[in-house]
């Protein structure tokens, strides 16, 4: 039986997503090996590892965020069976960090893995009906086949990386 | 009226020359996509009762949960406003362009703005408007109308896009491939975007209990759109809203999946606005969190006719519809001309029809309903069961009764005995007739044969009534169906099992006796006591028509015609598919429900009745297989558009098989034919263009060899022109020999 993790990975592969695993003491060197400079990014909501102490802009000004190449945001839930993940937006920004840089990487932690959409709505439900009222369900990179043929990354990142927080 | 025919035959041929190419491969694309990508699914049937019961819930209960939806939305801090048409919607954005001295407005993808021409009435206020989705940028540039819900450019090919940019822009540098002209837009419409005073999106759906719209796109451009500037004025129809947040999931799962074929788009988003995210001021040098301009958020929920559809028996599942464009994907007259001809000022595929008939009126619909032809390929793949073709003919109805009178009407009145206003289009009138013409052609052949086939009279049915003279007549024969059963001298098995009816369709009755003498072999031989009564036509050709006052004096007919064989437990063994499709189906509409039950319980498709015999343990030495066949053991198998529809192409594949047979079967959505349709001189060519998909399929070395066989009358008809080879039906391979 594969795990939900082993799904969740497999999944995000089939959206050409790339993944890195690591643990909270290893996060900080894990991350610096797929992040592109200059990065911006929005601070984790999580206990156990942080972006302070990192060369990412925490708090990008319009220019910062025009000229990043790379964004590092955290999910709030991993959809195992889609390779989705659920992004939040934030006063500080988060949304934008995950939205115009060509590269994004999610932060995302094995604990707040789903099975399915179905428990991701059940989350979320709860979520929005407490007033925590947005969020996008990403799966892959932005892509278009408007011009003929596949392209990614029109109006959105071009490269998706998630970097999986193990317990 | 001839006039008008070329003028329309002329265009269609046009498109397809011109876009037919890039359509078709887009389309075939996505429902190649659409059914891997369900076939993945677990549980598809139940989503899409899940989605069903839940569009049906909300339209019921729209008034209340519009109400509801306002208070979450003010709750949360936006406005809500119902605009009871498209002026009073375009006069509500056009004041608050005007409030906030918008110069740049920036816009994703939304059908609603189109239908309401917003970008026009935002100009009209000095504004400029973009169109931030690759594909109606394209379109925006072209200065076209979208000609698909979801990938409104299907019809443009890369080479065509790079000529329009270069032509348009002038780059320093051509641009040429994909990626280039990705990267191009993408900047361009970047800065825009960046400049934006406010963002204009639509909605996919609309949850009342939270405030939140759903937006499924596969760019990132509805967050920009969303995120940037801090104005943002969503335009959603009435029937987009939704009772809960919970209720999006089943959507989520199936819109992207039935539209391109893709499990999910690359964005969900689910915004209650005004979004937390901070807007952006991009003239600005300080940390944009640090700005917390105020944000504003508008909902326009449109009505435009909707409410009053609500109320229409007969248009209220058009409201169930959520967009997704695979009814138009899997219409194989869309796949050969798109929603340029497809389609209305701004809807397009099989479920314009309604939208148009709704929002912009039913005269809207004229040019296009008549490329439905009923054959019911999209209604499964609507992941809400909408019956799209029902819904087609009503409106189709409703026209004919709209019609005003010609003077050449007396030319087809004899003919004529229906139900329907003098007005109606004289070759609806012709083709929904076809069984009075029938009767006189079989009476009076081979005569009449060989009147209809004489250069003038198919010079002046051509003229008259738009009968194609490129396209062979059916020959009637002399000796119907019904009257062979009646001379005929043959020993009634004792102590039968099973007692059936074989129903003599019009076409078995008429003109295709020889399947219906096989079928009565074939049931005898495995021990069936078999009747062919003489029963009244389905109605099936009025209806297709749009003449559901006459199709349903033939349904009352035929259960009439049946019912003292129901009550002394007959079953109906049907050969033609349509009319079990009818029986099946459109019953349901035109009969009291007691005697619709009685008659769509016990109908069968002939090879369905077979296959179940053979599964009860009838005897099949005395069928006919393979060894004794006279026809080869490979067989190219093309089922029936209605056939595949009720899921019943799998009976006859099994029993061919299970005699031997080696049987391919086809895998294009339709024939090109469907009844009526290619025998109009309007029509022929696409009919003919459809076709060739077919053609090419039984061309190709797998099946260049094989016999080919085919279940519906209009479908053998149609191959009988595309291909050398002449087209059986497929109990022709099973029936014993007459002599036996
Ligand atoms: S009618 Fe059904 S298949 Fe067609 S666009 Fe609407 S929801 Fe999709």
């Amino acid at each position: 039986m594969e795990t939900q993790l082993e799904t969740f990975e497999t999944n995000l592969g089939n959206v050409r997503t790339a993944v890195t695993r690591t643990s909270p003491a290893a996060f900080q060197d894990a991350l610096a090996d797929v992040v592109d400079e200059p990065a911006i990014g929005a601070s984790l909501p999580f206990e156990e590892i942080t972006l302070e102490g990192t060369d990412i802009v925490l708090d990008p000004t319009p220019d910062q965020l025009r000229e990043a190449a790379c964004g590092v945001t955290p999910a709030a839930l991993g959809v195992a069976d889609y390779g989705s993940v659920v992004l939040e937006s934030t006063p500080a920004g988060a949304e934008l960090a995950g939205l115009f840089p060509d590269r994004h990487v999610i932060v995302v932690r094995e604990r707040d893995l789903v099975p399915d959409m179905a428990s991701a709505f059940e989350r979320l439900g709860d979520r929005f009906r407490n007033g925590n009222g947005d969020a996008v369900i990403a799966t892959g990179p932005s892509a278009t086949a408007d011009m003929g043929e596949l392209v990614y990354g029109v109006h959105g990142p071009r490269e998706t990386h998630a970097v999986i927080v193990e317990e | 009226m001839a006039s008008e025919r070329s003028r329309k035959a002329d265009r269609i041929r046009h498109v397809m020359e011109t876009e037919g190419d890039s359509v078709e491969r887009n389309a075939r694309g996505f429902n190649e996509g659409r059914y891997e990508s369900v076939a993945r699914l677990e549980d598809y049937d139940a989503y899409k009762d899940r989605a069903r019961a839940i569009k049906e819930d909300a339209i019921e209960r729209l008034p209340e949960l519009i109400e509801q939806v306002r208070e979450a939305v003010e709750a949360n801090g936006g406005t809500v406003y119902v605009a009871d048409d498209a002026a009073d919607a375009n006069r509500y954005v056009r004041e608050l362009a005007r409030e906030r001295a918008a110069e740049t407005v920036v816009k994703s993808k939304s059908m609603t703005t189109e239908e309401i021409d917003l970008n026009e009435h935002l100009e009209a206020e000095d504004c400029e408007v973009w169109e931030t989705d690759l594909g109606e940028f394209v379109l925006q540039v072209a200065d076209e109308a979208p000609s698909h819900l979801v990938a409104p450019a299907i019809h443009q090919s890369r080479e065509e896009i790079a000529a329009l940019f270069n032509e348009y822009f002038e780059p320093e540098e051509e641009l040429e491939t994909a990626e280039e002209l990705t990267a191009f837009a993408r900047e361009y419409l970047g800065e825009r975007i960046e400049d934006a005073d406010i963002g204009v999106t639509g909605a996919n759906f609309v949850t009342a209990d939270t405030g939140t719209m759903a937006l499924v796109t596969s760019e990132g451009n509805a967050r920009k759109t969303v995120a940037v500037p801090d104005t943002h004025v969503a335009v959603a129809g009435v029937e987009k809203v939704i009772p809960t947040f919970e209720d999006l999931q089943p959507f989520v799962e199936l819109i992207a999946r039935s539209g391109t074929g893709q499990d999910i788009t690359s964005y969900v988003s689910l915004f209650s606005p005004p979004v937390s995210t901070p807007p952006v001021d991009f003239d600005d040098d300080e940390p944009i969190a640090d700005d917390p301009a105020e944000r504003d958020f508008h909902l326009v929920l449109l009505d435009n006719g909707r409410m009053d559809m609500r109320d229409d028996d007969q248009l209220r599942e058009t409201l169930y519809c959520i967009r997704c464009s695979a009814c138009a994907n899997s219409c194989a007259n869309f796949q050969s001309v798109g929603g340029h001809v497809f389609g209305g000022e701004t809807y397009s595929g099989g479920i314009a029809t309604g939208w148009e008939a709704g929002v912009h009126g039913q005269e809207s619909a004229d040019e296009f309903n008549d490329l439905c032809t009923g054959c019911s390929r999209c209604v499964n793949q609507c992941p809400v069961k909408i019956d799209i073709p029902w819904i087609n003919t009503v409106v189709r109805d409703r026209r004919n009764r709209g019609a005003e009178g010609g003077e050449l009407d007396f030319l087809v009145e004899g003919l004529t005995p229906d139900e329907e206003p003098a007005g109606l289009d004289l070759q609806k009138r012709f083709f929904g007739n076809f069984s009075t013409l029938a009767k006189l052609g079989s009476a009076t052949a081979p005569v009449s044969n060989w009147v209809a086939d004489t250069l003038p009279s198919r010079a002046l049915m051509e003229r008259v009534i738009g009968v194609d003279r490129r396209r062979d007549l059916p020959e009637f024969e002399r000796e119907t169906f019904v009257e062979w059963f009646r001379n005929r001298d043959e020993p009634r098995p004792v102590d039968a099992d099973y007692h059936a009816v074989v129903y003599p369709d019009l076409y078995t009755n008429y003109i295709r006796t020889d399947r219906g003498k096989a079928a009565v072999r074939t049931l005898e031989a495995l021990g069936v006591a078999v009747e062919v009564p003489d029963v009244a036509s389905s109605g099936r050709a009025p209806l297709s028509q749009g003449m559901i006052a006459t199709a349903e004096d033939h349904a009352r007919d035929v259960a009439a015609d049946l019912e003292s064989h129901l009550e002394a437990g007959y079953d109906v063994v049907v050969i033609e598919p349509s009319d079990l499709a009818m029986f099946r189906g459109e019953y349901e509409r035109l009969l009291d429900a007691d005697r619709y039950e009685a008659l769509a319980e016990r109908s069968y498709e002939v090879f369905e009745y077979v296959y179940g015999l053979l599964e009860n343990g009838a005897d099949p030495a005395p069928l006919r297989g393979v060894d004794a066949g006279g026809v080869g053991a490979d067989i190219a198998y093309h089922s029936h558009c209605q056939q595949r529809t009720l899921e019943l192409e799998a009976y006859t594949t099994d029993v061919l098989d299970r005699l031997g047979y080696d049987v391919l079967t086809s895998d294009v959505e339709c024939c090109g034919m469907a009844g009526s349709f290619g025998y109009k001189s309007e029509y022929y060519e696409l009919s003919m263009d459809v076709g060739d998909r077919l053609r090419e399929q039984f061309e190709s070395p797998d099946a260049a060899d094989r016999t080919v066989v085919a279940s519906g009358t209009s479908c053998l008809e149609q191959l009988d022109g595309l291909l050398a080879r002449r087209p059986r039906h497929p109990i022709s391979l099973v029936a014993p020999d007459e002599s036996e």
